[in-house]
């Protein structure tokens, strides 16, 4: 191989996913061209338009109708791609899990804001986490390379014949989709070499060997086994997606994992986080270093298939983990990926403590200060006997 | 490839697959099986011949959603009952009147 491309291009998270998308050109994109739809597609018809790309773009009425576009096209033996964000993914909702259940190998960019209502345009993790029991493999990336590399991972991972779900793939609005970063990229043909052809199984377009998709499952039917295989497929999908990044770290240099522990061998708290926050988070665990604090992070990467066996481990020496969400779960006993965590952990002897924490929700901000005063509520949990109360707290929040 | 018949894909024991056996997403890999599913059940009324007013114009046999008219010799025969939902449009579209919609009687 030739020497890794080097050169560092000033780019939007949205344009790095674009690129990204170039790189692929997938056979069909369909997308919605119009708000609460993201500058991926804009940037991406504007490729289109000028042969860059050989991909049928299709312009759609809504993100139902994308989604639908996109199902009927990957059913027909295409590789397919569309992009979302915020309502536009909530729109989708109902076809998540028609794409899930049909097995249909689709990559989807997911730009994280806000659901309505109050209207809000701004970052938080509302809108994906919501899709979280879609049947969709979850990649959330932490900055514009990581838009860039876990799109193209996606590819692989979706297409792969232990797989073969559709795989979205999350940044942070605004804070990375519109926001310039550095972004180093492979060359077209190294992105190519990597995601190799596609093969559909079973595609409509064969009138050779004509197939019927997306039967109805008679009135005692099989829905039961289908689902099961949907879940089993899920599960292998874990060591895929390691294998992929072991694959894609040797060709890029870039090495991923299911999560990314930073300062964790030794930590005696932890803070759990996802997606710009690890910045700043890897920011503070290295001042409460410095001040011999034994402060660690894990910001998670893959959230469907979820790794709780390999947090179990990572997490086993910690006496008291924080985990950030940037969502809620209304009247659960905390957010997403607490649940997850505290989950994970429950089977771990001795037993940490796993604390809730909300913070950044419609695009609050998120300085070094409040994850301060989260490592904060960690330290004295972890110095106090007995256990500390599992309430939310919140970062940042306005309070009388 | 040519075509996959019925046999290329045994369902027979169908009720004893675990989740590994099935198709990928559920898809029915082969074509031309839908007469495997008896829809004659859905039917409340039925539909009667009247051999001596069929013309032989086949219109029914045409017009018939589920191919459940049985032509012999050129004219409606009979009905398959395994697949015949009862709809009536072969009563409705038959212009000699020689088919009647009556009301199904279940045993």
């Amino acid at each position: 191989m030739s020497g890794q491309n080097t050169e560092t291009l000033a780019v939007t998270g949205n344009e790095a996913a674009a690129e990204a998308m170039r790189q692929i050109d997938p056979d069909v994109v369909c997308a919605y061209p119009i708000t609460p739809q993201t500058e991926v597609v804009q940037l991406y018809a504007q490729m289109v338009a000028d042969g860059k790309v050989s991909s049928e773009f299709v312009t759609v009425e809504s993100e139902h109708s994308a989604m639908s576009a996109v199902i009927g096209a990957a059913a027909g033996g295409a590789r397919t791609m569309t992009a979302t964000s915020s309502q536009g993914f909530a729109l989708m909702w109902e076809l998540l899990f028609v794409a899930s259940s049909y097995r249909l190998p689709i990559v989807m960019t997911t730009v994280n804001r806000a659901l309505s209502g109050p209207i809000n345009i701004h970052c938080d993790h509302s809108d994906s986490m919501g899709g979280r029991d879609s049947g969709w493999i979850q990649l959330y990336g932490e900055n514009h390379q990581q838009a860039y590399d876990n799109c193209i991972q996606a590819v692989r991972i979706a297409e792969h014949l232990e797989v073969r779900l559709p795989v979205m793939h999350m940044y942070d609005g605004y804070v990375i989709s519109g926001a310039i970063g550095p972004l180093v990229m492979l060359s077209d043909d190294q992105v190519q070499d990597f995601i190799g052809p596609f093969t559909a199984v079973n595609p409509l377009l064969d009138p050779k060997r004509p197939v019927t998709v997306g039967p109805f499952d008679g009135l005692h039917g099989w829905y039961f086994e289908h689902k099961v295989a949907q879940n089993r497929a899920m599960d292998r999908a874990l060591k895929v997606i390691q294998d992929v990044a072991d694959e894609y770290g040797e060709l890029s240099g870039r090495h991923y994992g299911l999560f990314e522990p930073y300062r964790l061998d030794d930590a005696e708290i932890a803070i759990v986080v996802v997606g710009s926050t690890a910045g700043t988070t890897r920011l503070v665990v290295d001042k409460l270093r410095a001040k011999g604090v034994k402060a660690g992070m894990i910001r998670m990467r893959v959230f469907r298939p979820f790794p709780h066996a390999a947090y179990a481990s990572a997490l086993e020496h910690v006496k008291v983990v924080g985990v950030l969400d940037r969502a809620d779960s209304f009247g659960a006993q905390g957010g997403p990926l607490f649940l997850e965590i505290r989950a994970a952990l429950y089977d771990n002897d001795p037993r940490p403590q796993v604390l809730p924490f909300i913070y950044g929700l419609g695009g609050r901000d998120i300085f070094p200060d409040n994850i301060e005063q989260a490592f904060a509520v960690l330290e004295k949990a972890a110095q106090e006997k007995g256990r500390t109360s599992t309430g939310r707290r919140y970062l940042n929040l306005r309070e009388d | 490839m040519s075509a996959a018949k019925k046999s290329d894909w045994d369902v027979s024991d169908i009720d004893t697959w675990g989740p590994e056996r099935h198709q990928l997403g559920a898809t029915i890999p082969v074509a031309g099986n839908s007469e495997e599913v008896e829809t004659g059940g859905w039917r409340s009324q039925v539909p009667v011949i009247s051999p001596e007013k069929c013309t032989g114009c086949l219109l029914c046999y045409f017009y018939c959603p589920d191919a459940s008219i049985i032509i012999e010799d050129g004219k409606a025969a009979g009905i398959d009952f395994e697949h015949c939902k009862g709809c009536g449009i072969c009563a409705r579209e038959c212009p000699a009147k020689a088919i009647a919609m009556k009301a199904e009687e279940k045993e």
